[in-house]
């Protein structure tokens, strides 16, 4: 009987052969924080001990509330500084052009690797997925006792096989596939469970699409979400890995499986998920035309250079008939926008980029929403008042649908300006 | 009564009982348990006023997935401050559950407590037996037991006096 990728990955961590529902513990090669190292930092100094196991596995990538919006947000960051500098941590990205949102940092500088088991003490840390790593967020007191002991604890969970076939259509995008999955299988669809993406569509797909597909895996309540580490991601990591004890595993042919999903992209058309839960999906014709007032492209799941792209495309030579706030995932994303001329689109469009960084996805600043205002975004939580109000009402979208959107100040079909 | 049967009043949750609803992410940067309990559940339509309104030893009781989302650990911190003994839902999201448990914070997944009892019913709690019974109805439920590594983290109150514990015995 062959294995999944969960059980292989936590086996090879553990060093034995290991079963699902089994309990092991391992030494997580890396830990990802974010603005909350700062509690951590707290918890950590009431253990007891006065270094983490090793600096080197340790990775704080500031994003949260950057620059800081506040003096708690300050005072924050300024602890994160001290710890970093008495603890020796290398892997440090403050508020500088260095940095980005963490789950883009993580990726894009060579943490994410195939066969690595990482955990960061943020739920969308299961982003990695897509760089064939086991991670999966983790609480605060969770973090701080790994970084005291090195060690962390998992039940090897049962795995759910979700095969794509097919190709996009036209103004379909991997967003609208990952909506349409957990629409189908609802929030708690996948609770506790390994999720591994599988198929000839994976393949075709980029890092990029499949880091959107891995981001919202905590969106159907996965433990963590996976995609094959083939040839495009070992292209991607072979100029800048940060270790070289990472190893292409995947599941066997013959792996068990506790649920099996398939889909085909050729059947797929946009899709939103409507307010206030990320299952409420609805076909975008169905909800067109509902008025919006502001469009955010952003976030860990819709930011990257990819998804710029494709909102330029439709709003190049276009104005925007709403506040429409662009934030590219990284420094070195808005870089590569800025020399393929992506931001002046944007300006010309009428929008504005802010710094990268979380920006208005939890509601922290740079665009929180009024009383009874809705707002269309390519991030991936709609819950009620996440973007600081809670009379207001949030669309999640694809960026082609969010730009198609911002045109029309009401919620298009972004196959009809494509 | 034995010091593990615990009275209160239910307050009822729906399915899908987001972090945010729980504990807006408004109020992520308060560092002090103590100053959170006040915001618990302040963005759920309808019970905006419990942390005003909940007596400590009150329940909280929920649908599925309770605590999905974020992984935010103030939406523990934040009703254990408030003095809610235990948290009783049909289940719970992954992270949820995970901080809950590294907290020494007793969550109980009971089939179905959503349809047996009521907003405003009394309930009586068996911590030990996990029997929970619906005083106002006389309806008695049973919530399931965690795995046996969890209940040893429980039972030192929490991940890091479990851990420092370890760390004791292995020096001996």
């Amino acid at each position: 009987m062959g294995k999944t990728f969960a059980e292989k990955v936590l086996g090879k961590a553990a060093g034995e052969d290991v079963k699902t529902g089994q309990v092991v513990t391992v030494e997580p090669h890396f830990c990802m924080s974010h603005d909350n190292a700062a509690p951590i930092s707290k918890i950590f100094k009431k253990i007891g001990v006065e270094k983490v196991w090793n600096p080197d596995h340790i990775v704080f990538i500031l994003d949260h509330a950057v620059p800081a919006p506040t003096d708690k947000h300050a005072e924050n960051h300024k602890i994160i500084r001290e710890f970093v500098k008495e603890q020796g941590i290398k892997h440090f990205y403050d508020v500088n052009s260095k940095g980005g949102v963490c789950h883009q940092i993580m990726c894009q500088e060579g943490y994410a690797l195939p066969g690595l088991v990482m955990v960061g003490s943020d739920s969308h840390t299961c982003t990695y997925g897509a760089y064939g790593a086991f991670s999966t967020g983790i609480g605060r007191s969770e973090m701080a006792a790994t970084w005291a002991t090195g060690k962390i604890w998992f039940r090897v969970p049962e795995s759910m096989k979700i095969t794509v076939k097919g190709s996009f259509k036209k103004g379909v995008s991997a967003k609208d596939l990952i909506l349409k999955i957990i629409g189908d299988i609802k929030a708690d669809g996948a609770d506790y469970m390994s999720v591994e993406f599988h198929g000839p569509a994976i393949s075709q797909m980029s890092l990029a699409e499949r880091m959107t597909l891995c981001n919202m895996g905590i969106e159907m309540g996965a433990k963590n979400a996976v995609c094959p580490p083939d040839e495009k991601v070992l292209d991607a990591i072979k100029d800048n890995a940060k270790t070289d004890k990472w190893e292409a595993i995947w599941a066997d042919d013959d792996a068990v499986y506790a649920k099996e999903l398939e889909y085909n992209l050729g059947e797929l058309e946009p899709g939103v998920a409507k307010p206030h839960t990320v299952d409420n999906y609805a076909p975008v014709n169905e909800v067109a035309g509902t008025p919006i007032h502001q469009a955010f492209l952003g976030s860990c799941t819709n930011a990257r250079i990819e998804d710029l792209r494709e909102a330029a495309k439709i709003l190049k030579g276009k104005e925007v008939a709403v506040r429409t706030i662009v934030i590219p995932a990284s420094w070195k994303v808005y870089r590569q926008a800025m020399e393929e001329g992506l931001l002046n689109i944007f300006l010309d469009a009428g929008c504005i980029i802010n710094n990268p960084g979380c920006g208005p996805c939890m509601g922290n600043h740079e665009g929180i929403l009024a009383p009874g205002e809705t707002c269309i975004s390519t991030a991936n939580r709609n819950f009620k008042g996440r973007m600081g109000n809670k009379e207001s009402f949030i669309y999640l979208a694809s960026p082609m649908t969010v730009a198609a959107s911002a045109v029309k100040g009401a919620i298009a079909d972004p196959r009809e300006v494509l | 009564m034995a010091e593990n049967i615990l009275r209160g009043r239910a307050w009822v949750f729906g399915d899908d009982v987001d972090t945010d609803l729980i504990y807006h992410n408004k109020y992520l940067a308060i560092t002090d348990p103590k100053e959170m309990a006040q915001y618990s559940f302040e963005y759920y339509p309808g019970k905006e006023n419990f942390a005003k309104e909940a007596k400590p030893g009150d329940f909280v009781v929920a649908g599925h997935n309770f605590g999905c989302g974020s992984s935010r650990e103030h939406a523990v911190y934040c009703l254990k401050e408030l003095g809610i003994p235990v948290i009783l839902a049909e289940s719970y999201a992954r992270i949820y559950y995970r901080n809950a448990v590294n907290n020494g914070y007793p969550v109980l997944v009971v089939p179905e407590i959503t349809k047996k009892v009521k907003d405003g019913d009394e309930l009586e709690v068996n911590l030990d037996t996990g029997e929970i019974k619906n005083l106002t109805t006389g309806e008695v439920m049973h919530g399931d037991a965690v795995t046996d590594l969890e209940k040893e983290i429980m039972a030192y109150g929490g991940l890091i006096p479990y851990l420092k514990a370890q760390a004791a015995k292995e020096q001996k």
